[in-house]
């Protein structure tokens, strides 16, 4: 994959928040001291009088950003994963989402692949806190070209959501014309043997992960869910019925997030064995983020390995 | 303030205090004592000061009221009630199943509230972001907010009081409804919030100090919060919690205790002849 585009999916965010402000004078922008860090600094740069500041107070960004929206505007609110979903977990459920009022969460510098900063900000948990709260919306794009897709999208839904977004630059997977729709699964390859069902940055380990298995004679299927709430239960209900096993992959605790997901799906709908690639509920530690990402099993030779164990489970 | 004006306002407080207690009985459960420590200043803010319409509860010109204290619910529920955002026959359904009255104010049922609230210390923040959005649109409407002296021990308080002051917001006006008393005792005891308006006047606000239960001090306050330009205005209130009802004034236990049949009747009772003292 030498000549593959990769880009970081926080870039895309950055960039597509500054096509947003252009076409939409009533969208705003708040971070909590992390601009440069989130790329929202792009849009302070484009629109310095629709973008403000709360400084080191994560708790009050979320309600001010709860604010603002009842006064008609589309607001972004943005920080580190863990500072967003994690220290105001609680301002997002109840003055976000219990009003469901429309305010996006820009996350970034979600999972593993923070790298050197370590454990304290490699948040592994978002998923499971923002799953649980009702009308919730969770995107976790894959790649820059969704990322923008997805945040342009979700600037005309009115309601609160949660965009997940990684710091590492990671393989560009989609086509630049593509298409997002939300709540929607993509099949990325047709497959009977078993189906890979990976998220965000996983997606790349499990396109590579296919090939790996097509070398032993494995024909496996690729499914991309960036929209992990609402989750699209006929596509791996359908993946459930016509391969027979599957194995989810993700850049967060294998407690909570899409694997979780995927076998409350299943397990109600077509139960099959269900293997989970993911953070297995550790805490992270410094090294380059490639590097970390190995250490903690988010590659695709992990992925064949859980795949072959699914397909022995049947 | 026109004493005709002061004794309408002090009559309507009157019957927002029964229908304090008219909620809280029948829910057999809710907040009575600080409902009836701001139960002055929210009569005064809906049938006085605020640019409202209980026929359109959702004009975007209006001022907007967010009651971070959301336990006191009651007494917001009874003043809108009043108002005419809803039958005042509601108060009945207090915290019941299906009852647009939730126990905590919830801005998707209730017409007339603007937030949802009810953890502490978050109602503030969105009064600032209301009060940030008036700015950015241009708009005049005014922002104010109700917060209990327990409550400002939460730290986002402070993230609030910072940046409000930071982007000059003086549309907004925040009330501290200082009866001195939380669940676990006196404020003081608890953990000392005070001195309260050195703290506000620190944070770079405009710090006003009143008697909450005095009409006259309640509209001058508010008034020069109006002409005060380039600060926000947070209005120290020193109230009584529990005020009307003599057994449970100054009671920490009344905090969020419903009355039983005696205790309601007694305090029907005091209500009633305080109106009929107002009506005379």
């Amino acid at each position: 994959m030498a000549d593959v585009i990769k880009v970081a999916t926080r870039e895309a965010y950055g960039k597509a928040l500054v096509e947003l402000g252009e076409k939409n004078d009533k969208v705003i922008v708040l971070d909590a001291d992390l601009a440069a860090a989130t790329k929202t600094g792009m849009f302070k740069k484009a629109f310095p009088e629709r973008f403000f500041d709360a400084g080191i107070a994560e708790s009050n960004m979320m309600g001010v950003a709860a604010g603002l929206a009842t006064t008609g505007y589309t607001v972004f609110a943005s920080s580190f994963a863990m500072f967003a979903a994690g220290r105001a977990f609680e301002q997002i459920r109840n003055t976000i989402g219990y009003p469901h009022l429309n305010v996006k969460i820009g996350a970034t510098h979600a999972g593993i692949s923070v790298g050197e900063d370590g454990a304290s900000h490699q948040c592994c948990e978002d998923i499971a806190l923002m799953r649980t709260i009702p009308g919730m919306v969770i995107i976790n794009p894959a790649d820059d070209v969704e990322a923008r897709a997805a945040v342009l999208a979700m600037a005309d839904y009115e309601g609160p959501a949660y965009l997940r977004f990684g710091r590492l630059a990671v393989p560009r997977v989609n086509a630049p014309d593509y298409k997002f729709e939300l709540g929607k699964g993509v099949q990325l390859c047709e497959g009977k043997d078993v189906t890979i069902v990976a998220t965000g940055l996983m997606v790349g380990e499990a396109l590579t992960a296919k090939e790996l298995l097509k070398n032993e004679g494995i024909d496996a299927r690729v499914i991309n869910i960036h929209t992990i709430k609402p989750i699209d239960k006929e596509i791996i209900t359908a993946a459930a019925k016509e391969t027979g096993a599957i194995v989810t992959a993700e850049e967060h605790n294998i407690i909570g997030g899409l694997g979780s997901a995927v076998a409350e799906v299943v397990c109600e709908s077509c139960p099959v064995p269900v293997m989970r690639v993911g953070v297995e509920d550790t805490f992270g530690g410094s090294g380059p983020a490639v590097e970390m990402l190995k250490i903690y099993g988010l590659t695709a030779e992990k992925i064949v390995a859980k795949a072959k164990a699914a397909i022995a489970a049947k | 303030m026109d004493a005709s004006v002061k004794k309408q306002l002090q009559i309507k407080a009157c019957k927002v205090r029964m229908g304090v207690i008219e909620g809280v009985f029948n829910a057999k459960s809710g907040h009575p004592g600080g409902s009836l420590s701001i139960a002055d200043i929210l009569t005064y803010l809906y049938f006085n000061h605020m640019n409202v319409d209980p026929k359109n509860p959702k004009w975007e010109d209006r001022d907007r009221f967010v009651l971070s204290k959301g336990h006191t619910a009651p007494a917001l529920y009874a003043v809108l009630a009043h108002k005419g955002f809803f039958s005042v026959d509601e108060i009945k359904t207090l915290r019941k199943p299906g009852s647009m009255l939730q126990g905590h104010p919830s801005m998707k049922l209730t017409p007339g509230v603007d937030m949802s609230t009810g953890s502490l210390g978050q109602g503030i923040s969105t009064a600032v972001g209301m009060a940030l959005g008036a700015k950015l649109a241009g708009k005049s409407y005014r922002v104010f907010t109700a917060l209990g002296d327990g409550e400002i021990q939460e730290g986002q308080v402070w993230e609030a009081a910072m940046f409000a002051a930071a982007k000059g917001l003086d549309n907004l006006v925040a009330v501290i409804d200082n009866n001195n008393l939380q669940i676990d005792g006196s404020v003081a005891e608890v953990n000392s919030p005070y001195p309260i308006a050195e703290k506000f006047s620190a944070f770079g606000w405009n710090v006003i100090e009143i008697c909450a239960h005095s009409f006259d001090e309640i509209d001058a306050a508010f008034n020069a919060a109006a002409e005060f330009k380039g600060k926000p205005t947070a209005i120290i209130a020193k109230s009584v919690k529990g005020k009307g009802v003599s057994f449970m004034e100054n009671q920490c236990s009344w905090h969020g205790t419903a009355p039983n049949e005696e205790q309601y009747n007694q305090a029907m009772a005091e209500l009633q002849a305080a109106l009929a003292e107002l009506e005379a």
